[in-house]
This record gives C-alpha cells, structure tokens and sequence, in this order.
C-alpha cells in the first residue's frame, strides 16, 4: 500500500515572497483593526484638527486687503497639535510590538523582517490617509463656512475657497499627516523604545521652527525654515504669498519624504541587523 | 497539645520606614539606577548648554555678508554707542548748546511742540512727510558731559503725548506735568545742577516751580555741556520734531549756541541734520530721526538670554523621562510594588514628584549656569550690541529655567498618571507646552504669529509656557514706543507670575492624577 502524498509544485521565489506579502499585510491588518487604541488616535486626529481650526477660524479677523493671513494655513492651524496625535499612532503600530514583546511573535511568523515593515506601514498608511482627509476636508469645511463671514471676502482679494489652489493645500496637508504618521512608524522602528520615539519624533517637528523664530540671522533662519519636517511641510498648505516661502509647496512636501524615507531606512536596518 | 493564644507575627515597623523621606530615597534609587534616565537627565544638560554657543554667535550683518538676504554689505560695523551703565543706547538728536562749568541754572519757556512724520512714500526715495508727533517725541533743556554718544545727562522736556518729563541716563524716566504744550499752555523747564547732582523742575507759568527729581550723576565732570534739545524718534519711519522756545535763561555767562548733531548723520546718528532759528526772543528748532534712549525692543540689543534657547530642546527629553518614571511602573506591573510598599498613594506620589522635581531643576540649574557662562564670551565676541545682565538678573535665570524644568517635569509626570501610558502622556505634555508658543511666533518667515511684533497675546499669559518669563533679562522701557516681541526674548507676564501659570498648571494635573490615582484600580 503506497501512501499518495499530495506534492506541491515548488514556487518561483517572487511569487513566494508575494504571498508572505500579502500574508503579513493580512496578519498587520487584522491586529490593526481588532485594538481599539488606533482608532481613537485617528478619530483624534480629525476631532482636533476639525475643532482647532474652527477656533482659529472664528478668532481670525481679517479687516483690510493687506491683512496677510491665509485662509488655508487659518482652517489648518488645527494641524499643529493633530500631527502630535498623527505621531502617536504611527510611533505605537510598531512600539507597542516591542513594549509588550509581540513583536518576538510577529517575527516567528512572519522572518521576512523588511516585509513585515513594508506590512506595517502599508497597514497604518491607508487609515491614516483616510482620517488625514476626513479631517482636512472637515477643518476645510468649516473654514469656508466660518472665514467668509469675518472679512475673508472676495473684496479683502479671497476670491473663493474651492480654487485649484485650495485644492492643493488641502490635499497636502492629508498627504503631509499621512507622511508624518510613517516617520513615527520608521523612527519608533529605528529606536524600538515608543517613548523615546515620540520624543525625537515631536522633537524634530516643533524644534525647527521654534528656532527659526528666534534666530535673527534672516538666512539660518530661512534654512531651518527649509530643513525642518514642520515649516517645509507647511508650505504645502500655504494659498498666499507663496513665492515669499522658503520651498514651493512640493517642494515642502519633498522635504517631509525625504525625512520619512530616512526614517524608514533608518528602521529598517534596526530591525535588520539588531536582534528583536 | 494546649490551644492558647498565639502573637501574630509582626514585622518589626520602625518609625523611619514609615517616613517620607524613606519613600523619596525609593523613588530616588528608582530613577538613578535605570541608565537610560541618567542619561537623559544628562542629554537635557547637554542640549541646553550646546545651543549657548550657535545662537550667541549670530551676527548683526554688517562688516560680514549676510548670505541670502541680498544685502550684503561689506562695510564696518558702526561703534555702538554704550550708556553709563554700559547698556547699549540711542543717542542721536539736535543739540544748541555752551559749556558749562561748576554750578548752573537753565531755564526755559516751551511755547510749541510739532512735529513732521513719515506718512508714505514720496519722490527721490524719500518719505512724504505729514504733521504729527511720535508719543515720545521730545523737546527740553538738557545737561550732558560732552557731545559723545552715551555720555551721562539729565533733562527736563516736554514729549509728544506723555506730558512733561525727566529722563536721564537714558534708562530713568520720570513724569512731572501731564498735558500738551501749545501757546495758550506753555511749560517752563528748569535744570539746576550742583556738583554732580541735577534737579530737574516744571512750571506752567513760571512762577511756581514744582521738582520732578533730583538725580545723581556719578562722576560728572567739571565741565559740561548745557543747552536745549529736540529729538524725534522714528519707530522706523523717518521724523521730525520743531521746539519753539522763549525765555531761556542761563545763569552763567556764555557766547553764542554750538549747534551739535550729536552722532553725526551717520548709521547710529540722525537721520536728517537739525535746523535752527532766532527772532524777537524765539528760538526755534528742528531735529530729525533721532532720540535719546536705550536701544531696546524691536529696535535692536540683545542680551545672554539668547543662551538659554536650548531650553525648549532640553525640555523634550525631561519631559519623556518624567513620564517614563510612571509609565514605566505600569508597563511591568511595577506599580502593584509600589503601592504595596507603600499603600498611602498620595505620599508615593508626592515621593516621585519630589524626585523628578529635584531633577528637573539640578539640571536645569546646571545647564542655565553652564549657558549663561558659555554664553557670555561668545556674546562678546559677535558685532550685536549687547546688553549686560547683572548678577542678580542671571542668578533668576538661572533659578528660574531649574524651576521651570522642575515644574514640567511634575506637569509631564501627573500627565502620565492620568494617561498611564507613554506615548500618549508625552505627546500631551509636550503639545501642550509647545504648541502655544509655536502658534505664538508662528512658522516660516511669514508665520503671522502675534509673538513676531508684539507681547504674544493670551499664550504666553494662561499656557504653561509663560514660564519662559523667568528667562527674560532686559526689562521693557515703556518711554521707548517700540515693539516688543516674544521672539525678542520679551514676555508678557513678570518672571514670577509666568512661573507661576506654570505652577498652577503642574499643580492642577498633579490634583488630577492624585484624584485618579486613588480611585482608580493600579
């Protein structure tokens, strides 16, 4: 009696790792979606960046042509803190593995360590793009509702709210939140350790432009201005005066990916050649 | 086998295990023997210190090219004019005046007091001027050493919309009588000098004479000049100011008037020569873009307070430790021991506010010493016209960034109890000390933050961060009408009573936690 042993035709290596792709992306997705934390965090997100610009939309006067104020940057000044709350979510998707040892776990299962990365920040970038533009869209919103009524009129040069320029602002500040939320992931990954991650992580975004302030030489100034994750992102939100800006608005945005990239390189050659 | 009562076993309880201190002296162990704590402590030390030297080492653009901003101008740096007490200063205004040695009396009439300022711009580059006087626009009699910029004075004038004054020594400043000078209300001005003693008085009809003040003015030489003064401060714009006088009378004998534009015409000088004539016992005169005050504000000088930017980089790592210290009992379960060993939570608390307050504020105190020191040299060597800052002022600096760093550590800590976990606590931490400032200057150089001209609004008032008063060095002059912003070094709240905003908040989520930390389960 012979005993048929079922044989699997062997896989061509890019199709194996294929499916440990999906695989991982699988796992991460389900373990993003059975906790709680990383909804509250992205329901925060929106919340905050929703309410701040309501506040600093009805405090914002704008009673002549020369008043200098942006609508844009004013609907999305709720973005200073949100991005805080952006940080979090990204630096805990892959702190908490550490913290409570799952990520012993999650690399038993899956050994394919840059994989299991790719699966973590694929996870975590399509919800927070989403909230991104949830809440972008919700500040934008009541921006056009509350600022027309306080001098941001088409005699004041604030033609409309819904230009082609609006558009890009709005899209970039989703996109930067988003690219935010991904340099958490990477620096939490480069230094395994949330608290410490969210500490250089908030470190690097608020520090640049608090020096640029101060400064008084104009052109360190204008570098940090350039350099920082911060006020080069925010330049993707500017609508007036945008020749006077360090970087053109893409170009900002550039800038935050340079430092995402750098921080996902930074964590993945941790998780690759450091033990778990 | 007898049943009898049995002593229950009790552990010997001295009185010192019971005390408070033995529970800091925990706490302490806790915090100095996990090494990655330490080293933050450190890092907060470091980061302080480190930024004394770059920000120190910013020139003011001159003698030096100033890179992008397209003005780079290869010329010498002009001497900065410094005042008695060695503050840098504004002397540049229209001065008619003879020499005066040993004791004398000046006296005059104030009939009118105008003035021209810019109100747009004009042909030829210039300034299309209007009439109007500046709030500190002034005209008087004045007694001053010699012609040199930043030499010892006293006068007694009349100002645009301050009423009569006594300044001198550029920093002092005090009101005699209220109201505008015109014909039908003119004001009558005496100085009287004795020794190095000037007194300065007012008269609205110059009969009765009322004192203002009487002022000394250390080491006043034998001879110096006296005479009447007009000087017109600009606030950036170009100006004017006329003073029509009668009546001067000058109880020692004297030639004719020397006409000084004290300054010159130059950079630190008038912006336009002064102008005067006389008829029928009148004199009037008009001098331009000048003024005789400390430089202060927006308007220029600095001071080693500068040093101390690192804070905000040093409060970042303070702020993960302090919530680390709680968090960290949570994450391992730590706190079960914690509380058994020491069941009356309030005191634990207490116990680990004390340890993180001590350390907040030893490194603070050593990182602000250690800045202030490197700080000082560095300062000194850059083209700035630089402030000095007394001792006192430094040890409250110094004081006040250990407290403030205390006092957010405290805050970050309670912040944690309440969260229990990390990267939540230090995310409100920090945005709640950061944000308001960052929101306050604003980002990018055309970041319209209220903190870019002026005192920065209800932020730096009702937020922790208003406990960077502590650090400001210079005080504001209110006889100088010019900006002071936060990104100056300026702030709106007295040093204490920002401190004190900080306090109450650390104080409040220290409430909170307590509160929480008894109710709730560990």
């Amino acid at each position: 009696m012979s005993l048929a042993v079922r044989a699997f035709p062997p896989l061509h290596p890019a199709s194996r790792a294929l499916r440990a792709a999906a695989a991982a992306l699988k796992a991460e997705w389900t373990k993003f979606r059975t906790v709680a934390e990383p909804f509250w965090l992205l329901a925060g997100v929106v919340a905050l960046t929703v309410a701040i610009g309501a506040v600093a939309g009805s405090a914002a006067r704008c009673s002549s042509a020369s008043c200098g104020l942006d609508p844009a940057t004013v609907s999305f000044t709720g973005i200073y803190p949100a991005q805080a709350v952006a940080a979090v979510a990204g630096v805990l998707a892959v702190g908490n593995e550490y913290s409570t040892g799952m990520i012993k776990l999650s690399l038993t299962a899956m050994p394919r360590r840059l994989t299991w990365l790719f699966a973590k920040a694929a996870v975590v970038t399509a919800p927070v793009l989403a909230a991104s533009a949830l809440a972008v869209a919700g500040a934008a919103l009541t921006g056009w509702l509350i600022l027309p009524g306080h001098g941001f009129t088409p005699a004041h040069g604030y033609p409309s709210l819904t230009t082609g320029t609006d558009l890009r602002a709005a899209v970039g500040t989703a996109l930067y939140l988003t690219l935010i939320a991904l340099l958490s992931l990477g620096a939490a990954a480069a230094v395994r350790n949330s608290a410490a991650a969210i500490g250089v992580v908030l470190g690097a975004l608020y520090l640049f432009p608090i020096t640029a302030a101060v400064v008084s030489n104009p052109a360190i100034a204008r570098h940090l201005d350039q350099i920082g994750p911060l006020p080069a992102g925010l330049d993707a939100q500017a609508t007036t005066g945008i020749s006077t800006l360090p970087l053109t608005p893409w170009q900002g945005l550039g800038v935050v990916a340079l430092w995402t990239v750098a921080a996902l390189l930074l964590g993945a050659l941790a998780l690759k050649f450091r033990d778990a | 086998m007898t049943t009898g009562a049995v002593t229950p076993q009790r552990s010997p309880f001295t009185p010192e295990r019971d005390s408070f201190w033995h529970l800091v002296h925990a706490e302490w162990t806790k915090f100095r023997t996990v090494r990655g704590w330490v080293i933050a402590a450190g890092v907060t030390i470091l980061a302080i210190t480190a930024f004394a030297f770059p920000f120190c080492d910013i020139s003011a653009g001159c003698a030096v090219s100033s890179g992008a901003s397209g003005t780079a101008s290869a010329g010498a740096c002009p001497v900065q004019p410094t005042g008695p007490g060695g503050e840098p200063v504004v002397d540049a205004f229209y001065f008619l005046h003879r020499p005066l040695t040993g004791n004398g009396t000046i006296t005059v009439q104030l009939t009118s007091l105008t003035g021209q300022v810019a109100i747009g711009p004009g042909g030829n580059g210039q300034s299309q001027m209007g009439s109007g006087l500046q709030p500190w626009s002034k005209a008087g009699i004045i007694i001053k050493e010699d012609t040199s910029q930043g030499s010892a004075y006293a006068a007694m004038m009349a100002t645009g919309s301050n009423g009569v004054r006594m300044q001198w020594d550029y920093v002092n400043d005090r009101p005699g009588l209220p109201g505008s000078v015109s014909a039908s209300a003119p004001r009558w001005l005496r100085l009287v000098r004795d020794g190095d003693t000037i007194t300065g008085y007012d008269s609205a009809g110059g009969t009765h004479w009322t004192p203002v003040d009487t002022v000394t003015l250390p080491g006043l030489t034998a001879t110096v000049q006296a005479g009447i003064f007009t000087a017109a401060p600009t606030n950036g714009n170009a100006a004017t100011t006329t003073g029509v006088f009668q009546h001067i009378g000058l109880s020692w004998p004297g030639g004719g008037w020397t006409a000084t534009n004290v300054g010159g015409t130059g950079p630190n000088g008038v912006g336009q020569p002064g102008t005067f004539s006389q008829s029928a016992g009148e004199l009037t005169m008009t001098g331009g873009s000048g003024d005789i005050a400390p430089l202060t504000g927006s308007a220029g000088g600095v001071s080693v307070q500068r040093a101390l930017l690192g804070t905000f980089f040093g409060l970042i790592p303070l702020i993960v430790v302090a919530a680390m210290f709680i968090t960290g009992e949570y994450r391992r379960g730590l706190i079960r021991v914690s509380l058994t060993a020491a069941p009356r939570r309030g005191r634990l608390l207490a116990a680990k506010a004390v340890v993180i307050a001590a350390v907040g504020f030893v490194a603070g105190v050593v990182a602000a010493t250690l800045a202030l020191a490197v700080g000082t040299p560095v300062l000194a060597r850059t083209d700035l016209a630089v402030w000095p800052v007394s001792l006192l002022t430094q040890a409250r600096m110094i004081a006040g960034t250990g407290a403030l760093l205390a006092l957010a550590g405290v805050l970050a800590m309670a912040i944690a109890i309440i969260v229990r976990r990390s990267a939540p606590a230090i995310t409100t931490a920090i945005v709640v000390i950061f944000i308001p400032y960052l929101l306050t200057v604003g980002v990018g150089p055309q970041g319209g933050g209220p903190g870019r001209g002026g005192g920065g609004g209800w932020a730096l008032r009702a937020t922790p961060v208003a406990a960077m008063a502590v650090q400001q060095a210079l005080p504001k002059f209110y006889q100088v009408a010019t900006a002071y912003p936060v990104i100056g070094g300026y702030y709106p709240l007295a040093p204490w009573a920002g401190l004190a905003v900080e306090c109450a908040w650390a104080a409040a989520a220290l409430a909170l936690a307590f509160f929480l930390l008894r109710r709730r389960d560990a």
